[in-house]
């Protein structure tokens, strides 16, 4: 059964192949089994799980089945979840238990979808190899001795393990994206606005996107099209009409015109990912579209510039975190100030108190003007690439990350690690989605094709990927551990 | 050495939506601690902010009320500090953008003279909870009910030039506040809070002062008083050689007195920068223009018209027109009775005496504005006399009787015009007072006139008050007169 994507899922389900309850107690035992190992769950909910498996049976044996009833998913541990820890990889929120759903999980409980736990990720979603967990490391499942990626590590490495055929993810610099690439699965970040942010512990509020992860284009379509729309829960949702992403996938690409970003091919690209990148291209060409260079000339400064606006809103939205109502507090605070400090100190791990302090500098008097006010003015530039780009060409194609899946421990340097973010960087700045897709690998680690549309384009993205896993079979390869059996 | 006294007022107006500026929580005064709070009050992971659309339009009312600039385009900042009472560790605001720009009020002095002060700007802004320091045993309680309660903060320019001014100020904004029904303005339960800047200069001087700022007055009262002890301690510093330094204070109307609270160097850098969780407000024209049809009339436009078309004194139509319930009494009354002069004695004195009295606002009168138009409508009628009609209203007032008719038909205090019954009464008295009639006869004819004032008492009190006044004076001139 794990060998399924959603979609055949779906249909195995209609077909009465096998019920819910039975499909998710697989899974359940699959997570026991080899979890132990890969670290991906952080919380894993049994029993609320078969009950909602149970439920979904009697949907469906009452007629009442949608296109996603009864299919197991996973949520990123930053979705709030009633009644249902949600840590945010922190040590801070190890004992929150939020009393309300995130917009996400209701509309994805609303479809019948059955939730199997919380998956693991970097501490408040800040990181690029998931090593900055309260919860510990999560493996690669293409090689225990690499990182799966970040922030939405637990959320790949489980979908590539086969432990889920779905999970959900956030990505505000790239953290569904990178980990899909170096999992060597599908991930989607939607347009900024496209689906609420409303329960969703916040990193950076204007950059935060939530998306699915699958292991194909056609399986984020179908939850894409679940959890997107308007909430007026989420002042920045955009109150736009939802279409159906699945309608479009079969259209043909001919005469689609493909940019290749100059930018996105230059120094520190890994041969092999250039290669594999280069090929899917070719793989384009032949199914019709046509390739043009086109330049991003501001991508240079787009890592800088998330590095001041990131930061900033992250240094106010994490301030919250004080010990005074919920979450970690010091034990026998001495006064106010011993409170904050020994709580804060405790309950935040090294990266996240690093990105507080960037962020409380540059909204500091005397340095707002040089920093974010300038960052702001870069962001636009960035975004006006994008547009310009999209006045010439449908889609632009490029590498999701640099290299392959990194060792567990190989970037020790902080500014070493955000420079893993290179190409994701600025499609968050930009607020434009992208998707990737597995295209090949370099040695035994995959390689993802990052494709990235203007704004609200989801539709022609999930089309463009979709006609590429029709063509090729990388989608279709798994690790060893998703072959093992229980 | 002439000193002069320059303030200037940021003052907070809670607003009077039913919930909160950011969430659906009550913003009802008074519940138990921490049960008008929800997730997105208490600032609870992930939950997120959803401006409220009434207090918008409130701020606009107010900013179109004082002819202020409403701009297109308004920001919300986020303002950084920890505090246990501040859930998010921000308060959110407007810092850069505010949604009324600059405007102005007309305040009303003691001698009947007006002058204009400038507003800077008005800006929205959510309020933190309360911190309770009593109770808890060398521990800090949090009440969470006032967090997110909307409050729109009017900072003034530093136009004030004395203690008087400040609080006429302040005054004006309550009434204006007050007309638009957008604050219930009620300053015991912090309904309107102000900072004062205060700074002193010598006379002539044209550079300001270093100001203090003395945080969080809360009555009319306590800003005089601690205006008044500010000016005093700043100018005895600076004749002393001593220096004013930059600094916050706290106002302690027990010792009346202002404290030192932290200097600018202990202050704390707010970091403001716009909040990416909320949209920037944008108004269209159509939306402003429909708010300023619905504007009611303000106090300025009141004073104007009572003394203008009502043709009220300056003094009783700054009176009537001070506050939004008064101006309502008064003009119910005016039209029950159909005269504005009488209307305006009444309310201003035997009402306003026994509300004060009894501690009394003007809308829990006891005596409503239609018992009150009906009762001097029977004065003007001559149904009753001035003196019978005071006893009617006390009736009223304890409530004795539905109506002033109900009242003098119980009590005979129905005017006495009857000339016949009047003489009868007349003559009994002069029978029943030999004495002062032999006084009366034996005085000086220019005295008489004093004397008469005897006999007109006993002819009222024999009529229990009804005799008219005039009648009686009259005939018993003509009667005490024929007997000499």
């Amino acid at each position: 059964m794990h060998d399924k994507t959603l979609s055949e899922l779906a249909a195995a389900l209609e077909a009465g192949e096998f019920s819910s309850r039975e499909l998710t107690a697989h899974l359940l035992a699959r997570i026991e089994r080899f979890d132990d190992d890969l670290n991906s769950f952080i919380t894993i909910t049994p029993e609320p799980a078969l009950e909602a498996a149970d439920r979904a049976d009697a949907a469906r044996a009452a007629g009442k089945a949608g296109p996603l009833t009864g299919l197991p998913l996973a949520l990123k541990d930053i979705f709030c979840t009633t009644g249902v820890k949600t840590s945010a990889g922190s040590r801070m929120l190890d004992t929150f238990v939020a009393p309300y759903d995130a917009t996400v999980v209701e509309r994805l409980k609303a479809a019948g979808t059955v939730s199997l736990g919380k998956t693991n990720m970097d501490e408040f979603a800040m990181g690029s190899s998931n090593e900055n967990s309260y919860y510990g490391p999560v493996k690669n499942p293409w090689d225990p001795a690499a990182v799966p990626g970040g922030s939405s590590g637990g959320s790949a490495a489980a979908v590539a393990a086969g432990l889920v055929p779905a999970a959900m993810g956030t990505d505000t610099g790239g953290s569904i994206r990178q980990p899909a690439a170096f999992c060597g699965i599908t991930g989607l970040k939607p347009t900024y606005g496209r689906v609420s942010r409303y329960g969703i512990i916040a990193y950076a509020s204007s950059l935060d996107q939530a998306g699915p992860m699958a292991r194909t284009a056609e399986d984020c379509a179908r939850l894409l099209g679940a959890i997107a729309g308007h909430d007026l829960r989420d002042s920045t949702s955009v109150a736009r009409g939802v279409p159906d992403y699945t309608g479009e996938l079969e259209a043909p690409l001919t005469g689609l015109k493909i940019g290749l970003p100059r930018e996105y091919f230059g120094d520190g690209l890994d041969p092999e990912v250039e290669a594999a990148v280069r090929e899917a291209v070719k793989v384009y060409e032949s199914l019709g579209a046509s390739v043009r260079e086109v330049s991003l000339p501001h991508t240079h400064y787009a890592i800088p510039a998330y590095y001041v606006i990131a930061p900033a809103e992250a240094s106010s939205n994490l301030s919250r975190y004080d010990g005074v109502r919920f979450g970690h507090r010091c034990d026998n605070p001495q006064d106010l100030i011993d409170l904050y400090k020994r709580s804060r100190a405790e309950g935040f791990g090294e990266e996240v108190k690093r990105r507080i302090l960037i962020g409380t500098h540059t909204l500091s008097e005397g340095f707002f003007d040089a920093y974010y006010k300038k960052a702001q003015q870069v962001r636009r530039l960035i975004r006006q690439d994008f547009l310009d780009a999209f006045e010439e060409v449908d889609v632009l194609m490029g590498p999701a990350s640099p290299t392959p899946a990194f060792d567990l421990g190989a970037n020790k340097d902080p500014v070493s690690m955000y420079l893993q973010d290179i190409y994701t960087i600025a499609v968050n700045l930009a607020g434009i989605p992208g998707i990737s897709v597995p295209a090949g690998f370099a040695g035994r680690r995959p390689v993802g094709l990052q494709i990235l549309g203007t704004h609200f384009a989801e539709a022609r993205l999930l089309n463009v990927a979709h006609r590429f896993q029709q063509a090729t079979d990388w989608h279709c390869r798994r690790p060893a551990i998703a072959e093992e059996t229980v | 050495m002439q000193w002069e006294t320059v303030i200037g007022l940021e003052v907070h107006v809670q607003l009077a939506t039913r919930s909160k500026i950011f969430s659906g929580a009550s913003t009802a005064f008074g519940a138990e601690p921490n049960t008008q709070a929800c997730a997105v009050d208490l600032g609870l992971p992930g939950v997120l902010p959803v401006l409220n659309e009434a207090a918008v339009a409130m701020a606009v009312q107010f900013g179109l009320a004082i002819h202020a600039e409403i701009p297109e385009v308004s920001v919300f900042d986020r303002k950084n500090y920890f505090y246990p009472d501040l859930p998010k560790g921000y308060q959110t605001s407007q810092m850069y953008h505010p949604i009324v720009g600059a405007g102005e009020v007309e305040i009303t002095l003691d001698d009947g003279s007006t002058k204009r002060i400038r507003v800077h700007h008005a800006h929205l802004e959510e309020d933190a909870g309360k911190s309770l320091h009593e109770d808890f045993h060398g521990m800090t309680g949090v009440d969470l009910n006032r967090a997110g309660t909307p409050l729109l903060e009017i900072v003034s320019e530093p136009d004030l030039r004395s203690a008087k001014e400040a609080a006429a100020y302040l005054k004006a904004i309550h009434s204006i506040v007050t007309y638009l029904g957008i604050s219930d303005g009620n300053m015991a339960e912090g309904s309107m809070r102000c900072d004062v800047n205060v700074s002193v200069r010598p006379v002539g001087q044209e550079a300001f002062g270093t100001r203090a700022e003395i945080k969080n007055v809360n009555s009319f009262r306590f800003v005089e008083r601690a205006i008044a002890f500010e000016v005093e301690r700043q100018v005895e510093l600076l004749e002393d050689g001593g220096q004013v330094i930059q600094e916050t204070r706290l106002f302690d109307p027990e010792r009346d007195e202002t404290r030192s609270m932290r200097t600018k160097e202990e202050a704390n850098d707010y970091r403001y920068f716009p909040c990416p969780d909320l949209l920037p407000v944008v108004l269209d024209r159509a939306y402003v223009d429909h708010l300023r049809e619905t504007l009611p009339e303000l106090p300025a436009d009141k004073r104007a018209r009572f003394e203008g078309e009502l043709g009220l004194s300056a003094y009783d139509a700054g009176v009537l027109s001070a506050s939004r319930e008064m101006a309502e009494y008064f003009e119910r009354v005016r039209e029950v009775c159909g005269d504005a002069k009488q209307a305006a004695n009444w309310v201003q004195g035997e009402l306003s005496g026994a509300l004060n009295r009894e501690g009394l606002p003007i809308q829990h009168s006891p005596v409503s504005a239609d018992r009150l138009g009906e009762l001097i409508a029977r004065v003007i009628d001559d149904t009753i006399n001035g003196k019978a009609a005071k006893q009617v209203f006390q009736a009223l007032w304890n409530g004795e009787g539905a109506s002033a008719d109900e009242v003098i038909a119980a009590k005979g205090l129905k005017q006495v015009t009857d000339s016949g019954a009047i003489e009868a009464m007349i003559d009994r008295v002069i029978a029943e007072s030999p004495a002062q009639v032999a006084q009366y006869r034996d005085a000086e004819p220019d005295k008489r006139g004093k004397m008469i004032g005897y006999f007109v008492g006993q002819v009222m009190k024999a009529s229990r008050g009804t005799a008219n006044p005039q009648q009686v004076n009259a005939l018993l001139k003509e009667k005490l007169d024929a007997l000499c």
